[in-house]
């Protein structure tokens, strides 16, 4: 039996989902719904677009208007819709490499623009859908496909190339932290500007095997034992964050001028002429 | 018709897009193409409508068709090299069936070229420029006043069909200032997408009997569906077996197939009589006209054929010319690509073909000195 | 004027050719005639020589295009240079009085007129040289009455030039 919360956000004809077992991305996917939910948002007015990975997948789950675009421009097609209907809530849900390696000018973009979407990040340090190959978030020195003698290449930091980029809402959750993701999610979506809420998953068909980090149960017991929140993490030192993960918010300026908001008075202001 | 004014050709495409519902724009600056955004950047926010600087050709395509899905008539504009980044977008459109159009003021290539003379080498890649097969409807202006009003039909073709429209143009027509009598609202016929408002989530992709497109609502109407690249059933969703998935692409195809008389244009101009039909579209049908007009003068019997709509191409209209003709002369500035169409259904008529691609366009004494030679 | 105008405008980038063909073919379209201008593009419109055209009919416009210039007006030596050679007896040259003139122009009839020099001396604004320039070629080829260059002529400038502008199209008026 499905949950009251499943049965009012899913289309369950779809599911069950392609994921596969001990995949993060069900519980994230879950999180959003539940923010939504928790936000008594009008499911006639809040559209889902995501890219094309293991992470845009969920799109087509979720029982709400949806779009399945192309891989790296589902930043791009969101900020098309949020531009032509200012009304509409709009989340796009993307993986590590659909944001920020073939999408990453549309992500930063987007952040410097202030543009009220929320872009919600199924961050699973590997492409999953081709196989394993490294992305922009896989940690130096971690083997995948495409890094078969351990990866060179330095790491993007998503939040704070966000925020670099002028987000004015920049966060990280991960699978395991169900309430406090589902928080921040929810903080990002009431959020009028760009949100970008980094989400660790876990991948342990690929990233997982390729670097030998156990299975889905080990991956996520990783996760419960490393992960500080944010007001801890405050307090400790350097190297008692050694190896460790930080979650939670780290920038929320909430009275920065949001862009279709600026054309909106713009319009208006030519009305006046 | 309103008062004569004299207006550029990528004016006219703005004023005649916006004339026809077109009230979103979104796309990036490349030359000669970069007036449509900067008038749009204008005149949009006058008339409530929105524009959008994007960072880049490939994001301009997305943010328009984005746009659509929320149901309002959007546009993108490009030149050459930005044209070959929106291929897949315009790709996903067809697959998707979202409406838009798609502008490419040619310039001479490949590559940067030489910026930024005018050419007219895009016209295959506007057919064949997506990967996949996929439906295409390609529009290419002669004059100003005709991209005005052209401008219309391409949004009601977009809209009728639910599919890309590719706005052909070219940098002599696009850069080009001539008069133009602008029509009064109520002289252009402008078709919106039809919208049942009866569906169920799951009948978002369901087609009508007799008709090709789907009629579901926009984005923020009430319908939950999905919109995907994917091949889709008529919930919206893969969920299909080969031969739903043959049935769709049939579809696709057929939506321009089975409509050629609703898309198709031409136009014949001394014709009748001819034994020399020249074949010529856009800015060099320019040439091409002039050309025939004086080698008519001078005793040719010359007549020109030019498709107005250039995808699909005319092909019965042309299959019916080359019974009645001696020859035909393909003039186009480009290396020969409607040539080849004009081979194809030509029959045992012969083709000759001048072409240009050098960045300057075709001249009329050389189309003329040619007709000569042949007559 | 004469049935058909093709009228070719020519000097370096920046001088304002383009606007002047414009402003041109404004006023015919404005006087009930036919017209079509366009121009070279590419970065010989940045400083190198530069080149507007309109076509300006009584009838149909046909070819859109100059074929064979029925005017010539050159700013600059290197533009005359290069679009003014080879050009039929019948065709007008205007130059700028300050061109040096060549050989082959010497040997023909040419029209000369201190444009550039009034802009700056009569009027006070160097850039006001186009205006100068239309007004010139508008009493050469008797175009459009002067009130109609006009009314095409605000229609074209910033707001807020008027004034200089309309001076610019007095002293063109006068210059020859």
């Amino acid at each position: 039996m499905a949950s009251e919360l499943i049965n009012n956000t899913m289309r369950l004809r779809n599911l069950p989902h392609i994921w596969c077992p001990g995949c993060g991305n069900g519980i994230l996917m879950r999180d959003v719904a539940q923010a939504i939910t928790n936000l008594g948002l009008d499911r006639d007015k809040v559209v889902i677009v995501s890219g094309i990975g293991c992470s845009s997948r969920a799109a087509g789950y979720m029982n709400y208007n949806t779009l399945h675009t192309t891989h790296g421009r589902a930043i791009a097609f969101a900020t098309g819709i949020k531009m032509a209907k200012p009304e509409l809530t709009v989340i796009v849900i993307t993986g590590d490499g659909d944001s920020s390696a073939i999408g990453g000018n549309h992500l930063i973009h987007a952040a410097r623009r202030n543009i009220d979407l929320t872009v919600v990040v199924f961050n699973n340090n590997i492409y999953g859908m081709t196989g394993g190959q490294f992305s922009p978030t896989t940690p130096t020195g971690s083997f995948a496909t495409t890094a078969p003698y351990g990866s060179i290449d330095r790491t993007f930091d998503l939040p704070t190339l966000a925020m670099g980029a002028g987000a004015t809402y920049a966060a990280r959750g991960s699978a395991y932290h169900v309430p406090q993701t589902t928080k921040l999610i929810q903080d990002g979506i009431a959020h009028k500007g760009f949100a970008l809420i980094d989400c660790m998953a876990v991948c342990p068909t690929y990233y997982g095997r390729k670097n030998k980090k156990g299975d889905a149960v080990k991956m996520m017991t990783w996760q419960k034992d490393n992960v500080v929140l944010k007001a801890k993490a405050d307090t400790m030192t350097p190297e008692e964050l050694e190896g460790k993960a930080v979650i939670g918010c780290f920038r929320n300026e909430p009275n920065v001028p949001e862009y279709t908001a600026e054309y909106t008075k713009l319009i208006e202001r030519l009305k006046k002429a | 018709m309103g008062k004569k004014v004299l207006m550029q050709g990528n004016e006219a495409c703005v004023m005649g897009a916006i004339a026809a519902g077109m009230r979103f724009f979104a796309g990036y600056p490349i030359t000669p193409s970069t007036e449509i955004a900067e008038i749009s950047a204008q005149e949009l926010p006058k008339v409530g409508g929105r524009f959008l600087q994007m960072e880049d050709e490939i994001s301009g395509a997305a943010a328009a068709i984005g746009a659509s899905v929320a149901g309002v008539k959007a546009m993108t504009a490009t030149s050459g090299p930005g044209f070959s980044l929106k291929q897949e977008h315009i790709g996903y459109a067809a697959e998707a069936e979202i409406p838009v159009v798609v502008v490419d003021v040619q310039r001479v290539g490949p590559s940067t070229g030489l910026p930024t003379s005018p050419a007219q080498g895009d016209l295959m890649q506007a057919r064949w420029g997506t990967h996949g097969d996929h439906p295409a409807i390609v529009i290419s202006p002669a004059t100003v006043k005709e991209t005005y009003l052209e401008a219309v039909r391409c949004f009601n073709l977009a809209e009728k069909y639910r599919t890309p429209v590719i706005f052909l143009m070219d940098e002599m027509v696009g850069h080009l200032r001539e008069g133009i009598e602008i029509p009064e609202a109520d002289e252009l016929e402008v078709i919106d997408r039809t919208v049942n408002k009866n569906l169920t989530d799951e009948q978002a992709y369901a087609i009508p009997e007799g008709k090709y497109a789907p009629e579901m609502a926009p984005f923020g109407e009430g319908m939950h569906y999905n919109i995907s690249g994917l091949f889709h059933d008529e919930t919206g969703f893969p969920r299909g077996t080969a031969q739903s998935y043959e049935k769709f692409m049939n579809r696709l195809l057929d939506k321009v197939e089975k409509n050629r008389a609703d898309i198709e244009k031409w136009e014949e101009k001394f014709l009748d009589d001819a034994e020399i039909a020249v074949v010529s579209f856009g800015g060099a049908a320019r040439s091409a006209e002039e050309a025939v007009i004086e080698a008519r003068k001078q005793g040719i019997k010359a007549g020109l054929f030019r498709p107005i709509t250039v995808w699909p191409f005319p092909e019965k209209a042309l299959e019916e010319l080359a019974k009645k003709v001696k020859r035909f002369l393909v003039v186009e500035n480009n290396a020969g690509q409607m040539v080849i169409e004009v081979k194809a259904h030509a029959g045992n008529v012969p083709v000759d073909f001048l072409g240009r691609f050098n960045g300057s366009v075709v001249d009329p004494d050389e189309v003329l000195a040619k007709l000569k030679e042949e007559a | 004027m004469r049935n058909r105008e093709e009228i070719r405008l020519v000097g370096s980038g920046g001088q304002g050719v383009i606007l002047a063909s414009v402003i041109l073919a404004e006023a015919a379209i404005l006087a009930g005639k036919n017209a079509a201008q366009s121009q070279s593009y590419g970065p010989e419109a940045r400083g190198g020589a530069c080149m507007a055209q309109a076509v300006i009919s009584n009838g149909d416009l046909g070819f859109p295009k100059v074929r064979v210039p029925s005017f010539l007006m050159a700013l600059t030596e290197q533009s005359l240079e290069k679009y003014g050679k080879n050009l039929p007896e019948d065709t007008i040259i205007l130059v700028d009085s300050s061109l040096e003139i060549p050989d082959w122009l010497a040997a023909r009839k040419y029209y000369q007129a201190p444009i550039l020099q009034a802009a700056i001396e009569q009027v006070g604004k160097a850039q006001t040289a186009n205006i100068v320039s239309v007004a010139v070629v508008n009493k050469i080829l008797d175009l459009v009455p002067p009130e109609v260059l006009k009314e095409a002529v605000a229609a074209r400038i910033p707001k807020g030039t008027e004034a200089a502008n309309f001076k610019a199209l007095e002293v063109g008026m006068n210059l020859l």
